[in-house]
């Protein structure tokens, strides 16, 4: 089973390369760009067993700094 | 003084610290790879060096925070050995979870690399205390992700508490309130961004980082 996990900056914390990217697209002469956040997509291949609870608990020990990050875990129940 | 001197995969500043070390103590420290479980016996001062451990995977510090030998580290900080995280280090502690906040890209995007004024605010601590309170040194600092972050109330705690032990003078990479360098509660283990171990001879033009280790020296011979 594949499982998707995003990775996201907690609202407030600074945010450089987003506002470098969002800088970026209004060079291009994209308007009506109000912000951008840059996060980070981390796919798994699981074996069958491996639960919610255990994509979880890799969320806080490593895939994500939960001091200034947020995770969400993308697949579960989706077959 | 029986130092360790933590080299990971991508460590590049561990000889330097080993040299600075031996400089200041006339022994060299144990060079400890980071797949070892275990210090060496009476270990009294560990060294996480700066570099670029595992490449800067996933994020700068993470992976090596989880790698064997951080156990051993933790275990030794919680029984009041004086750990000393410099830039990558400072990095691998806070992703350990031996110091609080986190260090960011830095605000300007850019990568520093210069001599960067500092104030010892702190000049009671373990590592700090050859300093006067206030003084100004001169220190370099070499890193990308070097912005500190913490939310407003663990900065408010960490001024408090006299935990902010050192502070730019200017503005360097953006981090919160200036913060270049973080003691944990107990004042054991401190994390900082400047390169103390790169100003220690007159070759490299300050030697405002040799009190540092000479302080360490004092408390532990």
């Amino acid at each position: 089973m594949k499982v998707q996990v995003f990775v996201t900056l907690k609202p407030g914390v600074l945010d450089p390369q987003g506002r470098a990217i969002h800088h970026a697209l209004a060079g291009l002469g994209f308007a009506g760009v109000e912000d951008v956040r840059a996060g980070r997509f981390i796919e798994l291949e699981l074996a069958d067993g491996v639960s919610e609870v255990d994509v979880d608990k890799m969320c806080d020990q490593l895939l994500a700094n939960t001091v200034i990050e947020n995770y969400r875990i993308v697949g579960f129940g989706a077959g | 003084m029986t130092a360790a001197v933590i080299v990971f995969p991508g460590s590049n500043c561990d000889r330097d610290m080993a040299r600075a070390i031996e400089l200041v103590s006339g022994r060299a420290p144990h060079m400890v790879w980071h797949g070892d479980a275990e210090l060496p016996d009476g270990t009294d001062f560990i060294a996480l060096p700066g570099g670029f451990s595992y490449g800067d995977y996933l994020r700068s510090g993470a992976m090596a925070a989880r790698s064997p030998i951080m156990a051993a580290v933790v275990a030794a900080a919680r029984r009041g050995v004086p750990v000393l995280g410099v830039c990558n280090g400072f990095q691998v502690l806070t992703e350990a979870g031996l110091l609080p906040g986190a260090l960011m890209r830095n605000a300007g995007l850019n990568f520093v690399c210069r001599d960067v004024p500092l104030a010892v605010e702190n000049s009671q601590s373990l590592f700090t205390s050859r300093y006067a309170a206030y003084e100004e040194i001169s220190i370099p600092v070499a890193h990308h992700d070097g912005c500190f972050f913490a939310d407003d109330a663990t900065l408010d705690r960490l001024e408090d508490e006299g935990r902010v032990a050192l502070r730019y003078l200017d503005s360097v990479n953006g981090s919160a309130r200036q913060i270049a360098a973080v003691l944990n509660d107990a004042g054991n283990v401190l994390g900082m961004m400047p390169h103390p171990e790169r100003a220690v001879e007159d070759v490299h033009g300050s030697r405002d980082g040799l009190r540092l280790f000479e302080g360490l020296l004092n408390v532990l011979a």
